[in-house]
């Protein structure tokens, strides 16, 4: 059949640059390897590196090229393209055409394999001795990935997934039927809401360079332990920094979008997705560290190779964790499961096991010092807090790894009731230990220490912190009681270790390195590390919810201790135009309207300090979800301060658009009785006459009897309610009385019984009667402490690598 | 024994002692009949809606009170009780994984997982194509 209106040409591209990329990758990494291999012969070694090298230019060519066609094909809504329908619209603006690459695992392991190419060049750049090794070993994961974009079949089993397949190719659908099937299917499935912010334009890029980055310090490792040389580690030195810097930045970005976003209330969750992340960094630091061990003193050799083989190990194992779908029912943010599972673990398996083998097979070759380090030097509390760093990060990986060992061993084992708290309990203690050892390890020399050099500079900052996180401990009233004592001391204690690192890493900069900011990059990271840790401990313990809202708890179920109806809940509803009172604030509901740019609708919220002067506007917004949902996602909006941010987030809205079918029930009432409605009751207290309190709504000629009532909610506010009647001669007429917050419209009726004075009122209850909505208001403290302190130690890190570029080109400088 | 090594033993030991301890805390997926023979137990239930009965939820009356009845693969229901605002999308969710635990006559749900057909997946989309057009 010859279907109207497809543009089969980039797809044709597409497959072809798919299958060029594989092949060139592979006999880069034959290549290359034979190149590293024939180091005796230097003529055939050289001549294996020019086709390696010609063969990683075509591979790079090829990524490029794919790229471009598929940004081609999205930009131009060629929804003939699964990818495309999948994963774009023709409404999305240009900013988030990109974002339609890593929303999908297709695009987001062609952007991996971007960054390979791009490190890749700048290594080869460096001239240095090893990059055979290294481009073998980069060009073998390479491979790996270019096998996830093919898509092709062989004896029956898939390999990888195509994002050049055509949807019809995909897709059993009746409408394939027709010749001008495109022009029905209209428009694409558009893009996941969540991923429509401008962070997540950003935090992929950087995430998977981070990602890619963590293959050159293994490559190293591989190539020294096969060539049994060990000189790469100076080397090794400033692409670890940089990988630990970017990875780490990476990571925060994803914490600033959970942020702005609430996707998780928060900005770290202990999602899995997160922690597989964060784990590959925290043993890279690791490996950092006693990277500089061995560079400056000799030790701790054996742990810096196995740190670097075990971070780019973690990183194929996160990939795994995120994209198998194995986290389904724990994680919220996992990929879809693209049915891949077997190639993602052979893509660990390819590396893990190997570079385990070889790494055992040479174990005993590495040198090592027998002598024991000591106890005053640097080294050794480094090694010590490497191995922290490193346990911490095996403690994480074990707890994110159950649903696999569900999956493996068959059991039904669940997350714990609160997860955060799970891992929190644990992390603090490493926190105080990291802290505590950041703040003095720089103050130690390598070999030994003098102790009255140790004295002499260690007092001032320690006396500096205790007085600071004292008065934080006092004076920033840090009461977090929900999980009992010991953990409210852990972290009055990891404050003070938080603020020790801080202090003493910043007299470090001034007592010892004289102020020569430029040299002092380890020092600013650490600085940046501890005001992390700081605004974590702060902004964590002290995030309160302003719309507390206490309606439907009653006095019995407030004393039943632990159960979720005795505590106030979160959501607090707004009534358009009614000022409610909300903790802190007066804030109301004023209006909203959709912006036909970014298809979304924004509610104008205006808070009032009952406190002095101040007043502001929030914008909270939601979008229409697409891919087959109906309601809406919600997008927060924040007020920020430089000491806190308030957070209002939209959880439901009803709109006054459908039509009011309930009717005004008549009730007999007489003063001073007292009639239920289902919200709360009401009581007439009195009939007025003429009250000149209400004479905008009758004429003068007008007779006006007006009741009095009060309403009183379930939540116990009390509400007034004046429904009357006009009249004029044998005319009367209603004036009903709307009360907005109990949605309840009540008339009069008529008199029933003049002698009895018994009235009859029609009360109406409709939700209908407004637009109304729900929100949640958050106060996160000190957050800024956390972005400032990423900053800082992202600067720290390329401080050092900046300065180890510049001066430092050497292995070792210590021998041992 | 060298330092190092003691130091080293005790570390693993502590990550050791923290890792079974952390298993003291983990809980289980269960079924709706075997929650309901263990109240008061914190677990996860895998479940979806059973929309033979109105799902109750008014924002008017209090936005902080969800209640509706989940149906598990075994035909069991329960009715579940959410003080907390209704998930977007939650009716259109065809698997919800309800973690809380059985209270008297109901689940006292503490947190409610969604797996929509909608989240990141475009694996369905065999019946979101035909079914959209």
């Amino acid at each position: 059949m010859n279907y109207i209106g497809e543009h089969l040409l980039p797809g044709q591209i597409g497959h072809f640059f798919s299958l060029l990329f594989l092949v060139s990758a592979g006999v880069a990494t034959v290549a290359f390897f034979m190149a590293s291999k024939n180091s005796a012969l230097v003529a055939e070694s050289v001549s294996w590196q020019k086709i390696a090298r010609k063969a990683f230019l075509v591979e790079t060519f090829s990524v490029l090229a794919l790229f471009v066609t598929l940004y081609y094909i999205i930009s131009h809504h060629y929804f003939e393209y699964k990818y495309a329908f999948n994963h774009s619209d023709k409404s999305l603006q240009i900013e988030y055409l990109l974002s339609c690459f890593w929303e999908g695992q297709e695009g987001s392991f062609m952007l991996w394999s971007f960054w390979h190419c791009v490190l890749g060049w700048f290594f080869i750049r460096k001239k240095s001795i090893w990059e055979n090794g290294v481009l073998g070993v980069i060009n073998l994961a390479q491979f790996c990935l270019a096998t996830m974009l093919i898509g092709l079949y062989f004896f029956n089993a898939k390999v990888g997934s195509s994002p050049f397949i055509l949807l019809r190719h995909d897709t059993v659908a009746p409408i394939f039927s027709n010749p001008n099937y495109l022009q029905m299917l209209g428009d694409g499935k558009g893009l996941n809401t969540l991923l429509q912010n401008y962070w997540m334009v950003i935090h992929p890029p950087i995430l998977f360079l981070g990602f890619a980055s963590t293959i050159i310090p293994f490559a190293l490792a591989i190539a020294g332990l096969l060539n049994n040389r060990h000189e790469w580690t100076g080397t090794a030195l400033s692409w670890t920094g940089f990988s630990a810097a970017v990875l780490g930045l990476g990571v925060m970005m994803g914490a600033a979008w959970a942020y702005e976003s609430l996707s998780f209330g928060g900005y770290w969750a202990w999602d899995p997705v997160e922690n597989a992340s964060l784990v590959p960094w925290l043993t890279l630091v690791a490996g950092l560290h006693t990277n500089m061990i061995y560079k400056n003193s000799g030790y701790s050799l054996r742990p810096t190779y196995f740190f670097y083989i075990i971070s780019f190990c973690l990183i194929l194992y996160s990939t795994f964790l995120t994209r198998s779908g194995i986290l389904g029912d724990t994680s919220v943010h996992a990929f879809t499961d693209l049915e891949m599972n077997t190639q993602l673990l052979l893509f660990l398996f390819v590396f893990l096991i190997p570079s385990m083998v070889l790494y055992a097979y040479r174990y005993r070759e590495i040198p090592s010092i027998a002598k024991e380090e000591d106890s005053y030097s640097r080294e050794f509390w480094l090694f010590i807090g490497s191995l922290v760093l490193f346990l911490a990060g095996i403690v994480i990986i074990a707890k994110t790894s159950v649903p696999v060992f569900n999956k493996v061993f068959g059991t039904k084992i669940a997350p714990p009731e609160d997860t955060e708290y799970a891992y929190n309990q644990i992390q603090i203690f490493v926190a105080i230990v990291i802290g505590i050892l950041s703040a003095i390890t720089q103050y130690l020399k390598y070999k030994t220490t003098p102790r009255a050099y140790l004295g002499k500079h260690i007092w001032l900052p320690t006396a500096i912190a205790i007085v600071i996180s004292l008065s934080i401990s006092f004076l920033g009233d840090i009461n977090f009681t929900k999980k009992g004592m010991g953990f409210l001391w852990a972290i009055h204690i990891a404050i003070f270790a938080a603020v020790y690192s801080v202090v003493a890493n910043f007299s470090y900069i001034w007592l010892v390195l004289k102020g020569k900011v430029k040299a002092a990059g380890a020092s600013v990271a650490h600085v940046g590390f501890g005001l992390m840790l700081v605004g974590i401990l702060i902004s964590s313990s002290k995030k309160t919810v302003l719309s507390w809202n206490t309606t439907g708890i009653t006095p019995l179920s407030a004393n039943s201790k632990g159960s979720a109806a005795g505590d106030p809940a979160e959501n607090i509803t707004l009534f358009k135009g009614l000022k409610t009172d909300m903790g802190k604030f007066w804030v109301t509901y004023q209006g909203d309207s959709i912006n036909p740019l970014d298809r979304k609708r924004y509610f104008d919220i205006h808070f009032i300090a009952k406190k002095g002067e101040e007043s502001f506007s929030l914008f909270p917004d939601v979008i229409k979800q697409n891919k087959g949902g109906e309601g809406f996602a919600a997008n927060p909006a924040a007020k920020h301060y430089w000491n806190k941010d308030i957070f209002v987030y939209i959880t439901s809205f009803q709109e006054n658009n459908q039509t009011d079918t309930s009717t005004f029930q008549p009730r007999t009432i007489k003063v001073g009785d007292t009639l239920f409605y289902s919200s709360g009751w009401m009581r007439l207290d009195s009939v007025s006459v003429n009250p000149a309190s209400r004479q905008f709504l009758y004429a003068n000629d007008e007779t006006a009897v007006f009741l009095n009532l009060t309403l009183e909610g379930k939540n116990g506010s009390r509400y007034p309610a004046h429904p009357g009647m006009a009249l004029k001669g044998n005319q009367w007429r209603p004036i009903v009385d709307t009360v907005v917050a109990q949605s309840v419209a009540i008339t009069f009726n008529r008199v029933l019984d003049e002698k009895k004075g018994l009235l009859e009122i029609g009360v109406k209850q409709s939700a209908s009667i407004t637009s109304l909505l729900t929100l949640k208001v958050y106060e996160f403290p000190m957050i800024n402490l956390l972005w400032l302190g990423t900053i800082l130690m992202v600067i720290g890190f390329f401080l050092s690598v900046w300065q180890r570029i510049r001066f430092g080109k050497t292995g070792r400088s210590a021998t041992s | 024994m060298k330092k190092t090594s003691i130091v080293l033993l005790v570390l693993i030991a502590a990550a050791i002692v923290v890792l079974i301890s952390y298993t003291g805390d983990l809980t289980t997926y269960e079924t709706i009949a075997s929650a309901k023979e263990k109240p008061g137990k914190f677990v996860n239930l895998i479940a979806k809606i059973n929309n033979d009965y109105p799902m109750e939820y008014d924002a008017v009356k209090n936005p902080n009170y969800l209640s509706f009845v989940a149906v598990d693969s075994l035909g069991n229901s329960i009715k579940v009780v959410y003080h907390n605002n209704k998930p977007t999308d939650m009716e259109k969710s065809e698997r919800l994984v309800l973690k809380g635990k059985v209270q008297d006559d109901h689940f006292e749900c503490k947190d409610i997982l969604m797996k929509c057909p909608s989240k990141y997946k475009d694996a369905p989309n065999n019946q979101t194509v035909s079914k959209t057009l």
